[in-house]
């Protein structure tokens, strides 16, 4: 469904852009349908850029981006966040901090569904939120600060079911949610596969990434080092990046070594 | 003992009324003992770090004592607690990438922090720490934007250490870290016990994993109040509380998969502190809860050195 | 969870109690802040002045009424110039004529530095770098100079002529100042969000956010409104003021003319000369309130 070949992205940095910084070098990976796609990386590995390259929030220098074979760049930007839309990291830069939470779903209405009835739009959203497990009686009417994490989180992923996508880009969703509410998102997500959809999982946090992804790619200075089935990657893992990154995660049952 | 807490209190003022952000804890670090410190947002660990080394100004000793060394700690007093801090108590803060004044180079920032304390800088000690730490002596001559965010930790890491401190408290140091990184950190303060730089430390994360790697006890914090306190063995292999028991159930942990094991979170949230519910304050969102539970826990030793505060334990 | 500050974090999931909006707050600290009260006391009083005053005076500002020279008594509050012209009609009409001139001056300069910071700081890239430079050359253009040159090859010159050549050349800091703001606003992921809900960049910018920096917008009309109405009374002093009508700066460039000063006529350029002092100090002082007001971190609790 989501393919990417050979996708590069060049930043120019320093005065007058004389620099050049390569965030991400000729990268390739597919995700296809129902199929959650793990890309794992530590900070600078070129994993956002990846994201944002997906969602259009940036262009790549070289290389293709591909959903369902047609080029994304040449694809009108209205339709294709129809299909494909994201999720980012920190729930509360996510919503405009002086408006009510719920806009998020009005401004889709606004410029998706102008003509459809307050009515069976209500009921849409009550729908979208049913599938999210939140209660609209506790989110709706409300400002940002006073929901918590997850729930804005789930909010975002319920205002993503509403346009009926087939594609979402998952940045680093939980990471700044509490432990006894990351895991439910989480399972939301890989619940979405069961739709059909395709979930590109960006995180640095190897154990989410084994729990929820079908296959996985670790990057590392914005090459792919390890690109695989999530079983194989985890439990015999080829690249010695990626042995050092599992020799890093801190495990409840097993303590570190040479600590 | 180094540090005995007992019936802490602090609120913040708020426009709406005082947050009840920590609410009754009592405990003890014992010499030489690493303290995990582990909870969710909004459960008062930040707020005992902090009110342990300083106040901000919205937050109210409301009342407890704190001492250390069998000195009492004049933890609302903001001058009072000059004296203490940096030298008995210290502080690694959870932004300790912009601790450090941009416009002064290492080396000066440090001099003047020590004369400020009027102790003079031991050269050949600080020399010797950053070696410890690998970071080249030549940093003591560069600016803070020169150094990269792992270097400026270890950094921040040797001068919150420089004087011996009774007491260290590393707020949230590794959240912003990549993996490596953490396990970098860690070792570190390790050997910084090891060493005697710090007698002892309140390590405080929201990540019970990586406590674990380093803490000797871990104290579990809910809703502003202590939930449970054992040795982190018995943490993670037979904790007693339910806020417990379902947290670390809800970890994924390397080797578990979604379509194999799923695991299930917490439902519900913690309550608000203007007006926390009366009794235990996690019976809304636990299983377990039943009448009694409208009354307060006390904090019990079920078994040696094992404090939970729930009547089913 | 590691970046929230720990108020919002204890406070954030709390659906009991109803919300205090930003706004609310804001007006609670409004109504207590002395500075702002003040201020803006201080302005409404001149304010309802040039409103009202030029209603209530008998005569047009430049006709000769009375006596020359007569200190004030009690037909003529304010006494007479040299030419016997009413001073207090001369004064009602020139606050009038600062309102006016902030006014307009301040919007025209706060539209121009809205429009181009905004512009500038949102598309970035090479419009950032044409805007940026069109701001630093009229931003080095020596502005007296350049309305003295204008003003003097001007015949006639109104009010209106004035305040436009003032906006047209004093928003430079604002396009700066606004340029900076919304460059570390759209790094935020809800711009991001908008971006994917197919809201065009135009509403972007009005809708995401400007409403975020309305505070600070309204601050800087404030400031622009003050500085102003100084430009252009020094203007007026330097007789570059408006040919066909009264205003403070040109009372006291008549008073100057006439010699008000060596002939002990005080109450000729007294009144203007505190009028302006009051209503740009005023206006300045209940910015500092404002900031108090918007900015938590100087509120004192």
């Amino acid at each position: 469904m989501l393919k990417l070949q050979e996708v590069s992205k060049v930043f120019r940095v320093g005065a007058f852009g004389g620099k050049t910084m390569t965030a991400v070098d000729e990268v390739s990976f597919e995700v296809g349908r129902g199929e959650v796609v793990s890309l794992i990386g530590e900070s600078g590995s070129g994993k956002s850029t990846i994201g944002k390259m997906v969602l259009r929030l940036m262009s790549a220098n070289g290389g293709s981006i591909t959903f369902d074979g047609d080029d994304i760049s040449k694809l009108d930007k209205r339709a294709y966040y129809r299909k494909v839309q994201g999720v980012f990291q920190d729930p509360f830069s996510s919503y405009n901090p002086i408006f009510k939470a719920d806009r998020v779903f009005s401004m889709i209405k606004e410029v998706y569904f102008p003509k459809e009835a307050d009515r069976v739009w209500r009921d849409k959203v009550a729908s979208a939120l049913n599938d999210v497990r939140l209660d609209a009686g506790q989110v709706l009417n409300k400002f940002p600060h006073q929901l918590s994490g997850g729930q804005l989180q789930r909010l975002l992923i319920a205002r993503a079911l509403l346009l009926d996508i087939d594609f979402l880009v998952a940045d680093e969703i939980t990471s700044m949610l509490d432990a006894s509410t990351r895991i439910d998102v989480l399972n939301l997500l890989a619940d979405l596969k069961l739709r059909g959809l395709g979930v590109l999982f960006i995180t640095h946090d190897l154990a989410l990434g084994n729990y929820i992804s079908e296959r996985t790619v670790v990057l590392h200075q914005g090459r792919i080092v390890e690109y695989g089935p999530t079983a194989k990657v985890f439990e015999t893992p080829e690249h010695s990046y990626t042995r050092k990154l599992l020799a890093s995660v801190p495990q409840l049952h097993r303590k570190w070594e040479g600590v | 003992m180094t540090l005995s807490v007992q019936d802490l209190r602090v609120y913040y003022r708020t426009l709406r009324g005082e947050v009840k952000a920590l609410d009754g804890v009592s405990f003890d670090v014992a010499d030489g003992e690493i303290l995990g410190l582990a909870g969710e947002s909004g459960c008062g660990k930040t707020t005992l770090g902090k009110s342990l080394i300083r106040m901000d100004g919205r937050m109210k000793h409301v009342g407890g004592r704190v001492e250390l060394d069998g000195e009492n700690l004049p933890i609302g007093d903001t001058v009072k607690m000059n004296p203490f801090r940096f030298t008995e108590v210290s502080i690694i803060p959870q932004y300790s990438m912009s601790a450090m004044n941009p416009t002064r180079k290492i080396g000066r920032m440090v001099r003047e922090l020590l004369d400020s304390r009027g102790v003079t800088v031991d050269l050949d000690e600080l020399h010797r720490r950053l070696d410890l730490v690998e970071l080249n002596r030549d940093v003591l001559g560069k600016y803070p934007l020169e150094l990269s965010g792992g270097m400026k930790q270890r950094m921040v890491m040797v001068i919150s250490t420089l004087l011996n401190p009774s007491l260290l408290i590393a707020d949230e140091i590794t959240s912003a870290l990549d993996v490596s990184t953490q396990k970098a950190v860690v070792t570190t303060l390790k050997g910084f016990r090891e060493l005697g730089f710090v007698k002892s430390m309140i390590f405080i994360t929201h990540d019970i994993s990586l406590t674990n790697q380093l803490a000797d006890t871990i104290m579990v914090m809910y809703a502003g109040k202590l939930a449970e306190k054992a040795p982190a063995d018995a943490i993670v292999n037979r904790s007693r509380h339910p806020y417990t028991q379902l947290l670390i159930s809800s970890l994924p942990e390397v080797g578990v998969r979604y379509a194999e094991k799923k695991l299930t979170g917490i439902p519900g949230n913690p309550p608000s502190l203007l007006n926390p519910p009366v009794g235990c304050r996690f019976q809304d969102r636990c299983p377990l809860a039943f009448d009694k539970c409208r009354e307060e826990p006390p904090a019990v030793e079920v078994e040696k050195d094992h404090f939970v505060a729930c009547w089913k334990a | 969870m590691t970046t929230t500050d720990p108020i919002t974090a204890i406070t954030a999931p709390d659906p009991d109690t109803p919300p205090i909006s930003n706004r609310r707050e804001a007006l609670y600290f409004a109504v207590r802040n002395g500075k702002l009260l003040v201020g803006v006391g201080i302005v409404t009083i001149f304010l309802l002045i040039g409103i009202v005053g030029p209603f209530l005076v008998k005569s047009p500002p430049m006709e000769y009424v009375g006596q020359p020279m007569m200190p004030p008594d009690g037909e003529y509050w304010l006494g007479t110039t040299t030419f016997g012209q009413d001073v207090l009609a001369q004064f009602v009409y020139g606050v009038r004529s600062a309102f006016v001139v902030g006014v307009l001056a301040g919007g025209l300069a706060a539209l121009i530095g809205m429009v181009i910071g905004f512009v500038a700081g949102y598309r970035g890239g090479l419009v950032d770098e044409i805007l940026n430079m069109l701001t630093n050359v009229v931003l080095v253009i020596p502005t007296l100079a350049v309305l003295l040159i204008i003003n003097a090859y001007l015949g006639v010159r109104s009010v209106g002529m004035q305040s436009l050549f003032i906006g047209l050349t004093s928003w430079p800091w604002v396009a700066r100042a606004i340029r900076a703001q919304t460059f570390s606003l759209r790094s935020r992921d809800f711009v991001d969000l908008a971006r994917l809900s197919g809201v065009r960049t135009g509403r972007i910018i009005l809708r995401e956010i400007a409403p975020n920096m309305s505070s600070y917008l309204f601050m800087t009309f404030i400031l622009l409104f003050g500085s102003s109405i100084l430009i252009a009374s020094s203007l007026d002093f330097i007789g570059l003021g408006p040919t066909d009508g009264v205003s403070l700066g040109v009372m006291l460039n008549h008073a100057n003319q006439w010699s008000a000063l060596p002939l002990g006529l005080w109450w000729w350029f007294i009144p203007p000369g505190v009028a302006i002092t009051a209503i740009v100090g005023a206006l300045y002082v209940a910015n500092v309130g404002l900031d108090e007001v918007f900015n938590p971190k100087l509120r004192e609790l």
